[in-house]
């Protein structure tokens, strides 16, 4: 195992590219994939902690997130298909049905 | 992954970043978090994402602008971040870990068969977080089939 | 310099027998393929009353190579707006899922590449679970429109079964106790019997489920002829067809080695612990010598004199196995001294001669059903598996969950699990039947809007 510093550096360049992606892509399928960067990004931060300190509970919580976000990509999805269906537009720019 | 043009190349360049993921947790010897995120991550959610892209791929997509108005605002916001635990992780004095604690050393030539440690855990201890992701995955999944029905 | 050749050399030395296989498999499988398509060729050709490939090299036998030479030297054409990058991706992606998949099976007590994976059977589905990618990154990269709806059918057919597989592997599973491969095998052989014989309802799923997981007959509208031209595999020619067409066979034997390691016993010769049947042992050499004996046999009835010479060279190459198969179970005749040396080759060969032989049974009865079986509808093909084998395999893992625990209150082992798991299996399958009964008369014949057709495009 590497010196801890080295999965922490690497968890969090992964979690400001999935930031970066998040807010400044237009079209909003990049933007859901970019959150599933972000979570990823913590899973190697939790499963880093698990094996530094031996306890399996990272790995445990980890299983969560992946769990976790494969519920929210499929209603993100969903909802997105949906939105398509009336819109026609998968940019975020365009979704402005709210704005007055 | 978040400069790709083309939402298909975005997604194939996060599939390489899934599996190299993976390829960490299997270094820390995460044996089932590893084909756990294969199995789930790269097979199932990749494979769903990539369907979801093909489904609505525009090609008028192709020929916009592909970043946001606040791009420039979002670039200067991330990198303050970046500075600021950058600097948080420097004034430590060391590179951080060796300022952790390690609590118990984990046994480097043979470790538990990590299946069944992680099962022993997930059924004992964190029962009650197991039982709720359940139901929340039914809920996603009928939430999902009602989302992308199409209303006849 | 220095360091870096000696931590090379120190890798070698300890992972040279892993790296040997794959070696081996890497070079060797793309051959092992070509001659199972001759063997299917030839069996499709029996099936229906004629002779098969017979022209290139005696009785055919070169025919694979000639098909790879044709294949390598074909015009490399790729579609004007196909994307470049996916367009060549694809089929990497399909048959690296294949060949990595292999790395985590053991063709026999000694063939084993990831050397003790303790998730062994986890990772070989997990990552023939990628191969889904290389079809519908290779449909979507052709830019057209037949190969975009044959992939997408085929990867929803692959998605759908897969979670049937997994729930047939689990019940599996259940008895064995642990997903190691070589402790499955070991465990079928503690408990005398096969896993396929504890749960026949998993085995038949599975069965069912790897047909549909690997594009074959009877649910192979995916990339029939007849159908969508040949599906998302259109607009690939020459090497990259291969590539896919590689991965489609590697696939197959993939399956086909998952369901003999954990339902047929895996290198276990049957009745491997019983004593007095011992006498088994001499069966592959005798089988060996039985071709042989045929081979010569029909020797003189052949009408060239090429044909004569390679159907010698055959008896000569059966013998030479029948040989080496005998080997290590007459010599401890011969010299009782030798026995505890010749234990591992025994275990080696005659371990892998059995596990090629049950994969050999399994594939047989794959080709077997492509030529006997008609087509599968793709709507008919959703619905067998969402609506039958799905909830056939997950009542079933509950109740053989429940039966094993009757078994180990009665304290049984072995055959005797047969009482507590046969009127498990029934019970599955009767509730089942109920399932697809109850849906069947709530099916009303829906007219065909665009979201139903599945004929659209």
């Amino acid at each position: 195992m590497l010196p801890i510093g080295h999965y922490l550096f690497l968890s969090l360049a992964l979690f400001l590219l999935g930031v970066i992606g998040v807010i400044t892509r237009r079209n909003v399928i990049v933007v859901l994939m970019s959150i599933e960067l972000i979570l990823n990004a913590v899973n190697i931060n939790l499963v880093a902690f698990s094996r530094l300190y031996g306890d399996v509970a990272g790995q445990v919580f980890a299983l969560f997130i992946i769990a976790d976000a494969a519920a929210e990509a499929a209603v993100g999805l969903g909802i997105i298909i949906a939105f398509f269906r009336n819109r026609e537009t998968v940019l975020a720019d365009e979704m402005d049905l709210l704005k007055w | 992954m978040v400069t790709r043009r083309n939402a298909v190349h975005s997604a194939i360049f996060l599939i390489a970043t899934l599996l190299a993921t993976a390829g960490i947790f299997l270094q820390l010897r995460a044996e089932f978090i590893f084909i756990v995120q294969i199995i789930l991550y790269v097979g199932g959610i990749m494979v769903l994402f990539i369907f979801v892209i093909m489904l609505v791929n525009l090609d008028v997509a192709l020929h916009q602008i592909k970043f946001a108005r606040q791009k420039w605002v979002a670039l200067i916001v991330t990198l303050a971040l970046t500075a600021q635990i950058g600097l948080l992780f420097w004034t430590t004095g060391k590179m951080p870990g060796q300022g952790f604690p390690i609590l118990t050393a984990a046994p480097v030539n043979r470790l538990p068969p990590n299946a069944e440690a992680v099962a022993k855990s997930l059924f004992s201890s964190y029962l009650l977080p197991f039982e709720i992701v359940s139901v929340l995955l039914l809920v996603a999944m009928i939430g999902a089939v009602v989302m992308a029905k199409k209303r006849t | 310099m220095q360091a870096a050749a000696q931590a090379t050399l120190d890798f070698l030395k300890l992972y040279w027998a892993p790296l040997l296989c794959g070696v081996v498999i890497v070079a060797v499988l793309p051959l092992i393929v070509g001659y199972i398509v001759l063997i299917e060729r030839k069996l499709m050709a029996d099936m229906q009353a004629r002779l098969g490939p017979m022209r290139v090299g005696p009785h055919g036998l070169l025919q694979p190579i000639a098909d790879a030479v044709k294949l390598l030297i074909k015009e490399d054409i790729i579609p004007d707006d196909a994307d470049k990058l996916v367009f060549w991706l694809a089929p990497v992606f399909s048959v690296g899922a294949a060949l990595l998949a292999i790395a985590g099976l053991a063709f026999g007590p000694a063939f084993q590449i990831a050397q003790d994976l303790d998730i062994g059977l986890l990772f070989v589905v997990g990552i023939s679970a990628l191969g889904i990618f290389g079809i519908v990154l290779g449909g979507w990269a052709s830019n057209s429109h037949y190969s975009l709806m044959g992939a997408l059918r085929s990867s929803a057919q692959l998605v759908s079964y897969e979670t049937a597989a997994g729930m047939a592997l689990v019940c599996g599973l259940l008895f064995a106790g642990t997903l190691n491969i070589k402790s499955i095998v070991a465990a079928q052989g503690t408990q005398g019997v096969w896993f396929g014989f504890l749960a026949p309802v998993a085995f038949f799923t599975y069965l069912v489920a790897s047909i549909a997981e690997t594009n074959r007959a009877p649910f192979d509208l995916p990339e029939a002829e007849s159908e969508l031209v040949a599906g998302y595999m259109t607009e690939f020619s020459g090497f990259r067809w291969s590539l896919y067409f590689l991965a489609e066979y590697t696939n197959m034997i993939v399956v086909a080695s998952v369901a003999t390691t954990l339902f047929l016993g895996g290198w276990l010769r049957p009745f491997a612990k019983v004593g007095w049947l011992n006498f088994l042992d001499y069966l592959p050499p005798l089988l060996m010598i039985g071709i042989a004996g045929y081979c010569a046999l029909r020797m003189p009835k052949q009408p060239t004199r090429v044909q004569q010479v390679f159907m010698l060279a055959v008896a000569g190459l059966c013998l030479v196995v029948a040989l080496v198969l005998a080997a290590p179970v007459l010599l401890p005749f011969v010299k009782p001294s030798l026995k505890e040396a010749v234990a591992p080759f025994y275990a080696g060969i005659h371990g892998g001669f059995w596990f090629i032989f049950k994969v050999s049974v399994y594939l047989y009865f794959f080709m077997w059903l492509r030529f006997t079986i008609p087509r599968y509808r793709f709507d008919q093909l959703m619905r067998l598996g969402w609506h039958f084998l799905i909830p056939l395999s997950i009542i079933n893992v509950l109740v053989v969950g429940v039966a094993l625990i009757v078994g180990s209150y009665f304290n049984l082992q072995g055959w005797a699990l047969l009482l507590a798991t046969t009127p498990a299996a029934i019970l599955a399958l009767v509730v089942a039947l109920a399932i697809l009964s109850i849906d069947q008369k709530n099916q009303v014949r829906q007219e065909g809007t665009a979201a139903t057709d599945f004929y659209a495009g």
